[in-house]
């Protein structure tokens, strides 16, 4: 694979070249060598759950199509993708218990590192979970809003409480389904119980439950996350800033920020700010202390206080081999146990933290709430008296930054489409009736070297901006959106079909906008549910003109993420199918019969262009449905596509 | 040429992804997720078995003075010439399987419909091409090669002479 058929980003192909050069491995090398991939892996028709196996089906029908317990492709493809759902949901909610258990120490008083940044927020949830918030002090509030939180994971029967966010009509569905979920760890369980030998054989049955499991996470443990980290460190606002790998700085000390959570992340910034430590990079030959970020944390702390994004998902190992970081502090999720090896290319310090996540042949400095901002002034120290380590023949920072605006919510941005003095989602819903704007979709999701990198998000946003389609994006998918400038108000000069550009200009919001991380979807979430609640585009989720899609995922959570959204009623269209393809009635469950069960279904298409294609006819579709004006302009291209 | 399909029998762990790929060379899309919906179903040239604790691929062997080729009552059977593969001109075949009988490997096979045989042809469009056999290069243990007979006189004296030294406690260091 030459450089330039990697990635679309040119700061990425110059490093990758150095890279080459240098005979540093990246994640597209050990790709490369590990084609052709296990071909029963990709269909889902491998089993390893007990040990009569391992057994796989032979697609091609010569061999077994029986496991020796006698479990079909079906059987097998549908409890390996729900055991993905498992590994997808746990990480985000175990995400978000942390942030509760860091509520609750700070309003205990335990730590001092943090502190109630949203009270609104705090009050309104108070209120939302039935806990008295009159002539109270904040702190119990504080307090008994993370215990009730806390007792949502382990909770035994009943609904999630914000699954009743919703609206009436998908609640409704989700009860005679049976699949509202009852506690966000018991889902879980479940999945592995349904999974293990001789339990769930029915197809149907165990995708079902994948859904529950799904919109535990979605509908619990990510909005948790989302909405506690507003409380703690702020409900982001409209910022700006820049990103990609040329936001390193060859005159100051590097430090990036790479993983998930932002209980650490958040205190790094603090420390970075520290006038002592600043004073000591001085000393040290530095001009100051620059703080970037890559992946999920990066989006954290990017929404809140405007850091820098240094790169997604497959930038992590080319950061390093810029040789311009001094020290890359990581906590959990996405985080390549290939690090360690190309740091000891360069003079970087590779620093873990979190006591889930260790690394071998890395230094572990544990991560407490109670003690944060000592911990991370130790860590930004190290960074700091790591610059002088740093070899000057070795420093590549590529040119390339990008600007970008970032930190918009269900709270604020929809609100401003009709200017500041009408904060209602009125306007939004107003310009989708009126066919001003055809729908919306949101790209959501990671990377993978088996779709060239940054292409299918850039060209399925262009594509479906274009088209008058608003696109809210998260994760890896706004870093790869933010670094081809779509981000930028501008863009929708540029790029965005004439009624959303009027919209964009009207309002000032770039034509692509960044809802943060990947726990963030659950703001995509609360936000069709308010346009569902404003009125005038149908009762239920699925009435919306709307899709969402995961062009590169790779990871187990965008299959967590994919299903609660199919679940909550989204058409979703991933770049790689599911490995469920060796089974027939998986595959035509999943992209076809869900429609019928949840009003949603899934597409596989690996092509941004026809997949923005596919979404803009369900959007169109949706459209149709709700007898909507025709959209106001028209354009010629997509028709002839 | 390079006609030796060199099986390292420690190294196969039998996953049987020559065999899948092998199908999906041979299918009409030579793309795993159109193969298995294809109609006929492709079918793979190579054949893991077990025997004992040992996994080994097994595929035609290429003879240079084959038995089926000189058995085929129709010529559908040919050696391209010394060195190179043993191949089937399907539409000549008349199904005796003749060259199933006198095959002493048994790897010839009727194919699926059952009219005519099936045989590795090593992957000829792939060789011409200056790539390996589908097997050998989907291998994920390296356990298949193709070398040419050199390469194997020369793997199989070092082998010997390993032995060798081993046995006679002649290693030195």
């Amino acid at each position: 694979m030459r450089e330039e058929e990697k990635s679309i980003d040119k700061a990425s192909q110059e490093i990758l070249e150095i890279a080459k050069k240098e005979g540093i491995d990246t994640a597209w090398d050990r790709y490369e060598a590990m084609v052709p991939q296990c071909g029963f892996g990709e269909l889902g028709l491998c089993c390893r759950n007990c040990l009569l196996g391992p057994c796989r089906i032979d697609p091609f029908e010569e061999g077994p199509q029986k496991g020796v317990c006698g479990a079909t492709a079906e059987i097998i493809a549908a409890r390996n993708l729900i055991r993905m759902i498992a590994g997808g949901a746990s990480a985000h909610s175990d995400h978000g218990r942390d942030i509760a258990h860091t509520l609750l120490l700070t309003a205990q008083g335990k730590t001092k590192s943090y502190g109630v940044k949203d009270e609104e927020k705090l009050l309104s949830l108070a209120r939302e979970l039935g806990i008295r918030t009159n002539g109270r002090d904040k702190k119990e509030i504080a307090i008994e809003v993370a215990e009730k939180v806390f007792s949502e994971f382990g909770q035994q029967h009943g609904e999630l409480q914000f699954s009743h966010r919703a609206p009436e009509k998908r609640q409704a569905l989700w009860r005679k389904l049976g699949i509202v979920p009852r506690g966000i760890d018991r889902e879980i369980v479940e999945v592995m119980h349904r999974t293990t030998m001789g339990v769930d054989n029915d197809c149907e049955n165990l995708i079902t439950h994948g859904m529950r499991t799904a919109l535990g996470d979605g509908w619990g443990g990510s909005m948790i996350a989302t909405e506690l980290s507003d409380v703690l460190f702020g409900t982001p606002k409209p910022i700006r800033a820049k990103v990609n790998l040329g936001v390193l700085k060859e005159d100051e000390v590097n430090l990036v920020v790479h993983g998930h959570e932002p209980t650490l992340s958040d205190v790094i910034v603090t420390a970075s700010q520290d006038p002592e430590l600043i004073e000591l990079a001085r000393k040290n030959g530095a001009k100051g202390i620059n703080l970037a970020g890559i992946c999920c944390t990066a989006n954290e702390i990017l929404m809140r206080h405007g850091i820098p994004i240094a790169g997604n998902f497959l930038q992590q190992e080319l950061a390093i081999a810029t040789g311009a970081v001094d020290l890359m502090l990581v906590d959990v999720q996405c985080i390549m146990p290939a690090l360690s090896s190309v740091a000891k290319c360069f003079h970087t310090k590779l620093v873990s933290t979190s006591p889930k996540a260790k690394f071998p042949g890395t230094e572990h400095i544990e991560f407490k709430e109670e003690e944060a901002l000592p911990i991370a002034k130790k860590i930004v120290r190290m960074a700091v008296e790591n610059f002088k380590n740093r070899v000057k023949e070795k420093v590549n920072i590529p040119g390339e930054k990008m600007d970008l605006v970032g930190g918009f919510t269900a709270e604020s941005v929809f609100k401003f489409l009709g200017g500041k003095y009408r904060t209602t989602y009125r306007p939004l819903n107003d310009a989708i009736i009126s066919g001003r704007l055809r729908g919306a979709a949101g790209i959501v999701g990671c990377n993978n070297p088996k779709i060239k990198h940054d292409w299918g998000h850039v060209e399925m946003a262009k594509e479906l901006i274009k088209n008058d389609v608003l696109v809210v994006v998260t994760g890896c998918s706004a870093i790869a959106n933010a670094k081809a400038g779509l981000l930028k108000p501008e863009a929708a000069f540029q790029y965005a079909g004439k009624g959303l550009r009027e919209i964009c200009e009207a309002v000032g919001v770039p034509p692509v906008l960044h809802v943060g991380s990947c726990v963030d979807n659950s703001r995509i979430l609360i936000t069709l549910c308010n346009v569902v609640a404003e009125g005038g585009l149908g009762d239920d989720i699925s009435d919306l003109p709307v899709a969402g899609a995961a062009p590169e995922w790779m990871s187990e959570k965008a299959v967590s993420i994919s299903f609660y959204f199919v679940a909550s009623g989204v058409f979703t269209v991933l770049g790689n199918p599911f490995p469920v393809l060796g089974s027939r009635e998986v595959t035509k469950l999943l992209t076809k019969r869900l429609e019928e069960i949840v009003g949603a279904n899934f597409a596989f298409e690996s092509d941004p262009i026809k997949a923005a294609h596919l979404m803009i006819e369900h959007i169109d579709r949706k459209r149709e449905a709700l007898k909507l004006k025709p959209v106001m302009y028209e354009s010629k291209e997509k028709v002839a596509v | 040429m390079k006609t030796i399909l060199y099986i390292d029998l420690d190294k196969c762990l039998g996953c049987k992804t020559c065999e899948l790929q092998c199908a999906v060379e041979h299918s009409q899309s030579k793309y795993l997720f159109q193969a298995i919906k294809e109609e006929p179903l492709a079918q793979a040239r190579v054949k893991v078995e077990a025997s004992g604790d040992l996994a080994v691929p097994l595929q035609c062997r290429h003879c240079e003075d084959a038995p089926c080729v000189k058995i085929c009552p129709t010529k559908a059977l040919e050696k391209l010439g010394a060195g190179e593969p043993v191949v089937l001109k399907e539409d000549l075949c008349i199904g005796c399987k003749w060259c199933v009988l006198v095959c002493p490997f048994g790897v010839l096979n009727v194919n699926r419909e059952g009219k005519a045989i099936i045989k590795c042809d090593l992957c000829l469009e792939r060789l011409e091409k200056g790539e390996e056999p589908a097997c050998v290069e989907a291998c994920p243990t390296k356990a298949l090669k193709l070398l040419s007979p050199e390469e194997v006189a020369k793997l199989k004296k070092k082998e010997f002479l390993v032995g060798f030294q081993k046995d006679g406690k002649i290693i030195k260091g």
